[in-house]
C-alpha cells in the first residue's frame, strides 16, 4: 500500500514536519480512500473556472505552511455561491501569513466525523473516531482503539459515541453509510500500520458521511518527531 | 526463562542478614520465613556467626543445600557481585530488595545486573521491591509479620509496581475474603516485567485471575501487554495511576491532543476485554467476582430483594454502570408469583426488581432465584439479602449455592458485612460465590463480567 508516490510526499514534507492539506489528501487518494474533488491554485480565475465546472456552492481553504489549523485564521469559507464571492474570498485569503494558494473544492453535506491516528509510545499506532468539526477538542466525543482495527472495533467505536444518533439519522436525516465508513477506516488502519517510524499523528477532520458516501474533506499528517 | 524455582522455591538464602541489627530488612525476611513458612531459609553474611542460634553462612556457596531462591538485601553497589556468586552456585533466581538503582538515577548499576542475569539466564525480581508473597509458603516482604494483614490462600494473583500498594491490596483482599495465589512486587521491573508475569500466571494452575497495579509501560510494552493479556485465557484486571490529562497545544493534531496517555491506555484495555478498575476497592471487587465467574455477560440483570428501597438503589446503580434491568413480562411475573409462598403472592412485586418484602423467607428467595436462573433473558442475578428480615436465616447462602451449582447462572449477593452475619456470608464465599459489602459493590461485581471479554 505504501507506494513510491506516497513515500515521496512524506519525504518532501520532512523539513516542514507536516503535510499541508493538498499533499495529505493526495496520500489518502493514492491509498484508495474517498477524498473531495479539489483544485489547488494561486490563480483566482482558474479557481472560478473550476468552481463553475464542479458547480456552486464550493468551499475555499487557505494553503499555508505557517497555518496548521486553518479555521483559527479565517482560512476556511463554506457555501461560496458564485464567481464574485469566490474572487473576494481569494483576495482575503491572499493576506494570510505564508499564503501558497487556495483549495477550491466540492461541497459535501452530511455528518462531520473525525478519524485520526497517533503513534503512541506505549501502545503503538492507535486510531480515533469521533464527532468531528472544529469543536472536537471541546466535546471530545471520540473512541480510541489500537490499530489494526477489526470490524468489531469499528462497531463498538460507533456504539460508544454520545453523538451516535447523528450517525444513525437524527431528526429526519438519513443514516450514514456505515459500510462506506467501515471500508474507509479499515483502509486507513492498514495504511497507518505501515507508517510506523514515519508519521506521528494524522487528523482526517472532517470526514463527511451521508447516506451515499464517506469522504475526507480535510486532512493533516504530522511526521514523527514533530509535535 | 524458567520462573518455577523463583516462585515455588524449596530453599531460600537471605543475603545481607545482620548479626547485630534485628530490624535490618534481611533479618525481618529471614526470621519470618525461618519461623513461619514452609520454605527452608538460610541466613548469609560474609562474617559468618550465628543469628537466633542458627548458623550464618559467609557465602552462598557454603550452604549445604541447593538454593532455589536468593533474597538480595545488600547495599546496591555489591548486588552485582552477590548476583554473580548466586549464578556461580546454581541458584534458581533472586529477589533484589535493595534500592539505589535506576529509581535513584543509577541506571548503569541496574543495567549491569540485567545484562549479567540475561547472559546467565538467571531470573530476578526487582530491584527496589518487596518481592514475593506466597500464602503459607514464603514471604520476602521486609515487613514484620504482625504488621501485615494476610489474605487466605486462593486463586487471585497480584502483581504491582509498588510494594506499598500491594500490601494494601492484600489487606483489602483479606477483609473481603478474597484468596491470593501469589503476590509479587516487581519494583523497577528491570528484568521481569508485567508481561513475563502474565506468561507465568497463564501457565500457573493455581491462578484463575490476575490483577496488576500499573504505573507505566516502556516503549511499545503497552501493546505487548494488551495482546498477551487478551490471549492468556484468564481474566486480567488492571488499576493504573498517573492518569495525566492530555495536554492541548496549537501545533498538535487534534488526535494527538485528545488521545493522551491515559485515554489510550484505558481504550486499549477495554478493546481487548481487560478489566480496568478505577480504584483500590474495585480491583478487589472485580477479582472476587471474576474468580467465581469467569464469564462475560452483555449486562442483563435480574434483581431479587427483600426491601423495595434496596431494589430501587440497585436498579439505579445498574443503569449508571451500563447494565440493564429489564421489566418482566406478564408471563414471567406470573411464573415468579407462582413460585413463591402463597402468603406473599399478593404483597410482593415481580416486575424486576423482584421485591419479596419483609414477610419473605429463605424458601421464597430460593424459589425466585431458581425461576430467574431459568429465565434466558437474565444473565446474572443480584440478590440483596438483608438479614434483618425475620424469615431470612443464616442457611440461605449455602442454599443459594445449590441453585447456582444446579443452574450455572451467576448469583451475586449483597449482605451487610458485620460479624454477626458471617455464617450467611461464608455460605457463599466458602462455596466460591461472591458476596458484596454494599449494593454498589454488588453492581460492580456484575459490571466486571460485562467488561471481561475472553478472546
Amino acid at each position: 500500500m505504501l507506494n513510491q508516490e506516497i513515500l515521496q510526499l512524506l519525504t518532501e514534507a520532512s523539513a516542514r514536519g507536516w503535510l499541508m492539506e493538498p499533499q495529505a489528501k493526495e496520500v489518502f487518494r493514492l491509498s484508495g480512500l474517498d477524498v473531495t474533488r479539489f483544485l489547488w491554485t494561486e490563480d483566482s480565475q482558474e479557481a472560478i473556472r473550476f468552481a463553475v465546472k464542479i458547480g456552486y456552492p464550493v468551499v475555499a481553504k487557505v494553503v499555508s505552511p505557517e497555518v496548521i489549523h486553518k479555521s483559527d485564521v479565517s482560512g476556511v469559507v463554506l457555501g461560496i455561491s458564485g464567481d464574485k464571492q469566490l474572487g473576494e474570498v481569494f483576495k482575503e485569503m491572499g493576506r494570510i501569513k505564508g499564503f501558497q494558494g487556495v483549495i477550491v473544492e466540492e461541497t459535501v453535506r452530511g455528518t462531520e466525523l473525525i478519524a485520526g491516528m497517533k503513534m503512541d509510545r506505549q501502545f503503538g499506532p492507535i486510531i480515533m473516531l469521533g464527532i468531528g468539526g472544529t469543536s472536537v477538542e471541546i466535546y471530545k466525543d471520540v473512541a480510541i482503539r489500537m490499530a489494526p482495527l477489526r470490524e468489531q472495533d469499528i462497531e463498538s467505536m460507533l456504539m460508544s459515541l454520545k453523538g451516535r444518533p447523528l450517525v444513525e439519522g437524527y431528526r429526519g436525516a438519513e443514516p450514514i453509510n456505515v459500510e462506506a465508513l467501515k471500508k474507509m477506516l479499515l483502509a486507513f488502519s492498514s495504511l497507518v500500520m505501515e507508517f510506523e517510524g514515519r508519521v506521528g499523528s494524522i487528523d482526517l477532520n472532517p470526514v463527511i458521511c451521508n447516506a451515499s458516501r464517506c469522504v475526507i474533506t480535510d486532512a493533516r499528517i504530522m511526521l514523527t518527531g514533530y509535535l | 526463562m524458567d520462573l518455577k524455582r523463583l516462585f515455588k522455591p524449596q530453599t531460600m538464602a537471605v543475603i545481607g542478614v545482620s548479626l547485630s541489627n534485628e530490624s535490618n530488612p534481611a533479618n525481618v525476611i529471614y526470621n519470618k520465613n525461618h519461623l513461619r513458612y514452609q520454605v527452608k531459609a538460610y541466613p548469609v553474611n560474609e562474617k559468618g556467626g550465628l543469628v537466633r542460634g542458627e548458623t550464618v553462612y559467609p557465602k552462598i556457596s557454603d550452604i549445604p543445600a541447593k538454593i532455589d531462591l536468593a533474597i538480595i538485601a545488600t547495599k546496591a553497589d555489591i548486588v552485582s557481585s552477590v548476583m554473580a556468586e548466586c549464578i556461580e552456585s546454581g541458584v534458581g533466581g533472586a529477589v533484589v530488595i535493595s534500592g539505589g538503582f535506576s529509581e535513584a538515577g543509577f541506571t548503569n548499576l541496574q543495567n549491569r545486573i540485567v545484562s549479567m542475569a540475561k547472559e546467565a539466564n538467571f531470573p530476578f525480581i526487582g530491584p527496589n521491591c518487596l518481592g514475593i508473597f506466597a500464602p503459607s509458603h514464603m514471604d520476602t516482604f521486609f515487613i514484620p509479620g504482625e504488621r501485615m494483614v494476610i489474605p487466605n490462600q486462593g486463586r487471585v494473583a497480584m502483581v504491582s509496581q509498588s510494594g506499598g500498594i500491594l500490601v494494601d491490596h492484600m489487606a483489602k483482599c483479606a477483609l473481603e475474603g478474597v484468596g491470593v495465589s501469589l503476590a509479587v512486587s516487581i519494583g523497577n521491573k528491570a528484568l521481569i516485567n508485567e508481561i513475563d508475569m502474565l506468561r507465568y500466571f497463564r501457565e500457573d494452575a493455581g491462578t484463575d485471575v490476575i490483577t496488576f497495579y500499573l504505573e507505566g509501560f516502556d516503549e511499545n510494552e503497552g501493546r505487548t501487554f494488551v495482546l498477551a493479556a487478551s490471549a492468556c485465557g484468564k481474566p486480567v484486571i488492571v488499576l493504573k495511576s498517573g492518569k495525566t490529562p492530555a495536554g492541548s497545544s496549537a501545533v498538535k493534531s487534534h488526535t494527538a491532543s485528545i488521545a493522551g496517555d491515559y485515554e489510550v491506555f484505558s481504550s486499549a484495555m477495554s478493546q481487548y476485554g481487560i478489566v480496568e478498575a478505577t480504584d483500590e476497592y474495585e480491583i478487589v471487587t472485580f477479582a472476587e467476582s471474576l474468580c467465581c465467574y469467569k464469564k462475560t455477560i452483555k449486562g442483563s440483570i435480574g434483581i431479587i430483594t427483600g426491601s423495595g428501597g434496596h431494589g430501587a438503589l440497585a436498579t439505579d446503580t445498574c443503569l449508571s454502570h451500563g447494565l440493564f434491568v429489564p421489566t418482566f413480562s406478564e408471563a414471567e411475573q406470573a411464573e415468579l408469583r407462582n413460585s413463591v409462598s402463597p402468603s406473599i403472592r399478593n404483597i410482593a412485586s415481580f416486575s424486576n426488581p423482584v421485591d419479596l418484602t419483609g414477610s419473605s423467607t429463605d424458601d421464597d428467595f430460593v424459589a425466585a432465584a431458581l425461576t430467574l436462573s431459568r429465565n434466558n433473558n437474565i444473565e446474572c442475578i443480584i440478590m440483596l439479602l438483608l438479614p434483618y428480615i425475620p424469615g431470612i436465616t443464616m442457611d440461605l447462602g449455602a442454599r443459594l449455592n445449590l441453585v447456582y451449582q444446579q443452574e450455572g447462572k451467576p448469583i451475586i449477593a449483597y449482605v451487610p458485612h458485620v460479624d454477626k452475619y458471617n455464617m450467611l456470608i461464608e455460605g457463599f464465599t466458602l462455596n466460591n460465590m461472591p458476596v458484596a459489602h454494599s449494593v454498589e459493590d454488588a453492581v460492580h461485581m456484575a459490571e466486571a463480567m460485562k467488561r471481561y471479554r475472553p478472546c
